[in-house]
């Protein structure tokens, strides 16, 4: 149903990547919000400038351009609220991904239970935990200071104590990190987030209220059987914005702009997933993928409860070597089309690490790092199902759970020669299961409506209701465990207007019905040799109406988890002809 | 758009502040001439510690304990001193098991900072002391010619420069090095052999400058103790013209190999100086650029990595590339007369 506009303010979303820095313009159109246009600069972290003001005012001077509206008042601040001769906003939000991944130390009682869960804290924003703390460590009191002293962390993170629950071990715990703190200058010190038993917040107050900036946020584990992390974080993005607002030189200056709200692009990303989640099919979830030179960005909702996870070792930029030290060069190279010798993957992968803002030229540059963000996105996906809770159901052992729609964003998925090489990218990375439409945010402007969701809610509804996202097409993924060649699937298909066709699939093949963009058809999906598609269980069917994407209805029969020859030659044919299936 | 600088120049004024990574103390003075390899700071990044539990070594309530203390926060201690006690019957005390300083004392427990070598931090360039930053460090100015690299090992030496490649395109083998060598930089080309970096560490080299490294090297040069900079990228990439011209005809001179790592939001690169005396004023190396025509550029991704040529125009838009990747462009021309198309963020300017 269209919603009805209640605030006509408009908005300039400012968003400070690794390597780019993008300024988006909202505004009322007809009575509704819509994206208008965004300028890009590259950001400016780092040398020559070390300070990102200098990439936003790029960024703002190229929306400039386009608008052909003044933002920037001759006293160089931004003009807010908007003048009646049409220049400046009314309102500015603004997200952060730049900088190094905060260093940190997570603690918890039990290395498996809430230490677990203080590392997953930390893997929802930028982060990188360099030590975990708990109970099961055999270090001496000396050796846990001296850790803390040596990688000096940005952040330490304190999980543990189920809610009146253990007490001392918390305290004892806690004690290496004052001592650390007490012996390391002032300006050196940690952040420390706390947020285990509630009962010892005071003791943990008396503890390093004096030493360090404390936050408390619930207790993320409150019970042995409940991990609960979104309680903790709305803390987490206000100490990574303090964190950002001290080492980024220009971003206390937008976050004053955004009236200090700036957050971290991810957190941003999964408010958006988040507000999906309520909006879609309340039987299946969410899915957000972000593939950027930070991080790869996952996010799963669940009818407003969102899985977060930041991977800022998977990512394509400076420290994109993350990706092959987490897998190898052949698990890079078995998604190349092309004959790329291991050195030489290994040799581009450091050197794009080198140039983290190189774009690839040729074919091969870009099938390589179409294979990287592959992998990324195998890798970020077995993570972010290990930490999703028991009962949501999935087709199998680690595929993934039911969602509706999957919405991707990131460069190397939004510029690319073909949207068939966006969706095979996004099928081979993600294997989603059962139907669920593919959906691209082609102008990366999810972070912008997720942080503009906090302060306006109709925006980001009105923006989605129009054709800023582009519909890649309706995905039927049906998994099991047949040979291949085997019947998989029969597939009833009736558009408006035209006789009822029948497909047969097979196991191991990709097939595209061609369905026209916007129009709707009528499928009927009858799961043959006990495959699942999602509609109740395996070998049951059902119909379900699809409207066309730019790639028409897609049957991605080629098994889940999608198994690959392991013939080089076989392989690299068989992803020839799955990009030739989608278009080329 | 804006355009990352690289510099090789012959003559510049290049001026680089050396700042501890934690507060520690300034060796040097204002005016003060320093070479390379002089430590201009130092600090204690990663100190040892030890807890002594006294309380439980005497055998007495915390409190007790404490008042047997023979030392206070602040005190130095050697190994073998007496931290707490004597007590009792059997006059027993806890000794420092190595020397130090007390940090903490009380609670029953005392906490010992261990002796332990300062991290040192060299001036990375011979010249001369311009700045001091209060228990940080300095700034360190000279002239001479520079060379930045795009990877480096860590490591800080200088030495003479001995050239072993006749063409920008050689590799670097390990039957080219020899004892004669030692304490000498030596400019490779190429390097694609464990058996070079074992031996330049072996011989020892004071200084090892490379075109390019296999990436699978990458691990062994982060642990040998001779500076390594690559100038070009890792695998097989035949060193850039003007960067082999340069080095090539300053043979037999002392050159300064800084191969900290890059530090994208410090001011840090790996890079090597050749200190040349400057009649008058030298300006300091251009750091801020935007693309335009007339420029020296560098290709920094494949294909054509490390060629080096002039940027003849920048398109207008988005320019769709081979790989079908939609970007703002130039046209580059290179010595050979070829012209070719690439992305912005492919190129960087050499200034």
């Amino acid at each position: 149903m269209p919603t009805s506009l209640i605030n006509a303010d408009s908005l300039l979303a400012i968003d400070v990547g690794a390597v780019s820095t993008r300024a988006m313009l909202f505004d009322v159109v007809d009575g509704r919000y819509r994206f208008l246009a965004a300028g890009l600069a590259p950001s400016t972290a780092e040398a020559p400038f070390f300070d990102v003001g200098e990439g936003i005012r790029r960024a703002i001077d190229h929306l400039h351009l386009i608008t052909g509206r003044e933002f920037i008042g001759p006293d160089e601040q931004l003009i807010i609220p908007s003048k009646p001769n049409g220049s400046g906003v009314d309102t500015c939000v603004a997200t952060v991904s730049a900088g190094t991944p905060l260093k940190v130390v997570a603690i918890g009682l039990l290395e498996d239970i809430s230490t677990e869960s203080a590392v997953r804290l930390a893997s929802t924003t930028y982060a990188q935990v360099v030590d975990k703390l708990s109970l099961n460590d055999r270090r001496k009191q000396a050796a846990r200071i001296d850790s803390i002293l040596r990688l000096r962390p940005d952040l330490v993170i304190v999980a543990g104590g189920t809610e009146d629950g253990a007490s001392q071990s918390v305290i004892s715990l806690l004690e290496p990190v004052g001592l650390a703190c007490y012996l390391s200058p002032e300006g050196q010190r940690p952040e420390v987030l706390y947020a285990g038993n509630h009962s010892l917040v005071d003791e943990v107050e008396s503890l390093l209220g004096s030493l360090v900036h404390l936050s408390v946020s619930p207790n993320i584990r409150p019970a042995l059987d409940v991990e609960q992390l979104s309680v903790a974080q709305p803390e987490l993005a206000q100490v990574y914005r303090s964190i950002r607002v001290r080492d980024l030189n220009g971003v206390q200056e937008l976050d004053g702009w955004a009236g200090g709200k700036l957050i971290p692009t991810a957190t941003a990303f999964g408010r958006m997933v988040r507000f999906l989640s309520h909006v879609y099919d309340s039987a299946k979830g969410v899915f957000g993928v972000d593939i950027g030179a930070s991080a790869t960005v996952l996010a799963a909702g669940f009818s407003g409860d969102v899985h977060l996870g930041v991977y800022t070792d998977l990512c394509l930029g400076q420290n994109v070597t993350g990706i092959l030290e987490n897998s190898s060069v052949e698990g890079i190279a078995r998604w190349l089309p092309v004959d790329i010798p291991a050195s030489e993957i290994q040799d581009y992968i450091y050197n794009k690490s080198l140039h983290p803002y190189t774009l690839p030229a040729s074919q091969e540059a870009l099938a390589l790092e179409q294979a990287l963000a592959r992998q990324a996105m195998q890798i970020g996906v077995k993570r972010l199902l290990d930490g999703l809770p028991t009962h949501i159901r999935t087709s199998g052992h680690g595929l993934m759970p039911l969602f509706e729609p999957i919405v991707a964003t990131g460069s190397i998925l939004t510029n690319t020669p073909s949207r068939g090489q966006t969706l095979l990218t996004l099928l081979d990375g993600l294997q989603p299961t059962g139907v669920t439409t593919m959906v691209l945010d082609q102008n990366n402007i999810m972070p912008a409506l997720g942080a503009a969701a906090g302060i306006n809610s109709i925006l980001p509804v009105q923006v989605l209701e129009s054709s800023t996202f582009m519909n890649l097409g309706t995905v039927i993924s049906p998994s099991g465990s047949a040979p291949y060649g085997a019947l998989a699937l029969r597939v009833k298909v009736k558009q408006e207007g035209s006789t009822e066709a029948t497909l047969e699939i097979k196991h191991g093949t990709l097939e595209v019905i061609p369905l026209p963009l916007g129009k709707a058809a009528n499928l009927h999906l009858q799961p043959l040799n006990r495959f699942d598609v999602g509609m109740g269980g395996p070998g049951r069917g059902g119909s379900v109406r699809v409207v066309g994407g730019v790639l028409g209805v897609i049957i991605d029969a080629r098994g889940r988890p999608l198994r690959l020859p392991k013939e080089d030659a076989r392989r690299r044919d068989l992803l020839k002809k799955w990009i030739w299936t989608l278009g080329g | 758009m804006l355009s990352p600088i690289t510099h090789f120049l012959p003559i510049t004024t290049i001026r680089r502040e050396r700042l501890l990574p934690v507060q520690g103390r300034v060796l040097v003075r204002k005016g003060q001439k320093v070479s390379a390899s002089d430590v201009v700071a130092e600090a204690r990044l990663a100190p040892e510690h030890i807890v002594l539990d006294i309380a439980r070594g005497l055998g007495l309530s915390a409190q007790k304990a404490d008042a047997a203390l023979q030392f206070q926060a602040g005190d130095e201690v050697s190994e073998g001193d007496v931290v707490a006690g004597p007590v009792g019957i059997g006059r027993r005390v806890i000794r420092a098991p190595r020397g130090g300083r007390v940090v903490i004392a009380g609670g029953g427990q005392v906490l010992v900072e261990m002796e332990s070598p300062p991290f040192e931090l060299k001036a990375g360039i011979p010249g001369l002391v311009t700045e001091l930053f209060t228990d940080r460090g300095a700034e360190i100015e000279t002239t001479g010619a520079l060379i930045q690299a795009v990877w480096g090992n860590g490591k800080v030496d200088f030495g003479l420069l001995t050239v072993l490649l006749s063409d920008p395109n050689d590799a670097i083998a390990a039957d080219l090095l020899d004892v004669s060598h030692r304490g000498a930089v030596v400019l490779g080309g190429y390097c694609g052999s464990a058996d070079v970096i074992n031996l330049a560490d072996e011989i020892p080299l004071r200084g090892l400058i490379l075109s390019s490294m296999d990436s699978v090297l990458e691990p062994l040069a982060m642990k040998v103790n001779v500076p390594i900079v690559i100038l070009e990228g890792f695998g097989q990439i035949p060193m850039n013209a003007t960067a082999f011209k340069l080095l090539s005809t300053n043979e037999r001179r002392e050159v300064a190999v800084n191969a900290e790592g890059r530090n994208r939001l410090a001011v840090t690169r790996p890079e090597v100086v050749i200190p040349l005396p400057a009649s008058g004023q030298v300006s300091l190396p251009v750091e801020m650029l935007d693309f335009s025509p007339g420029q020296q550029v560098r290709v920094i991704s494949a294909p054509k990595r490390a060629q080096t040529g002039t940027l003849v125009s920048l398109r207008p838009g988005l320019t769709v590339l081979p790989s079908g990747v939609r970007a703002q462009a130039a046209d580059v021309r290179f010595e050979s007369g070829e012209t070719a198309i690439f992305p912005l963020a492919n190129l960087e300017v050499l200034a």
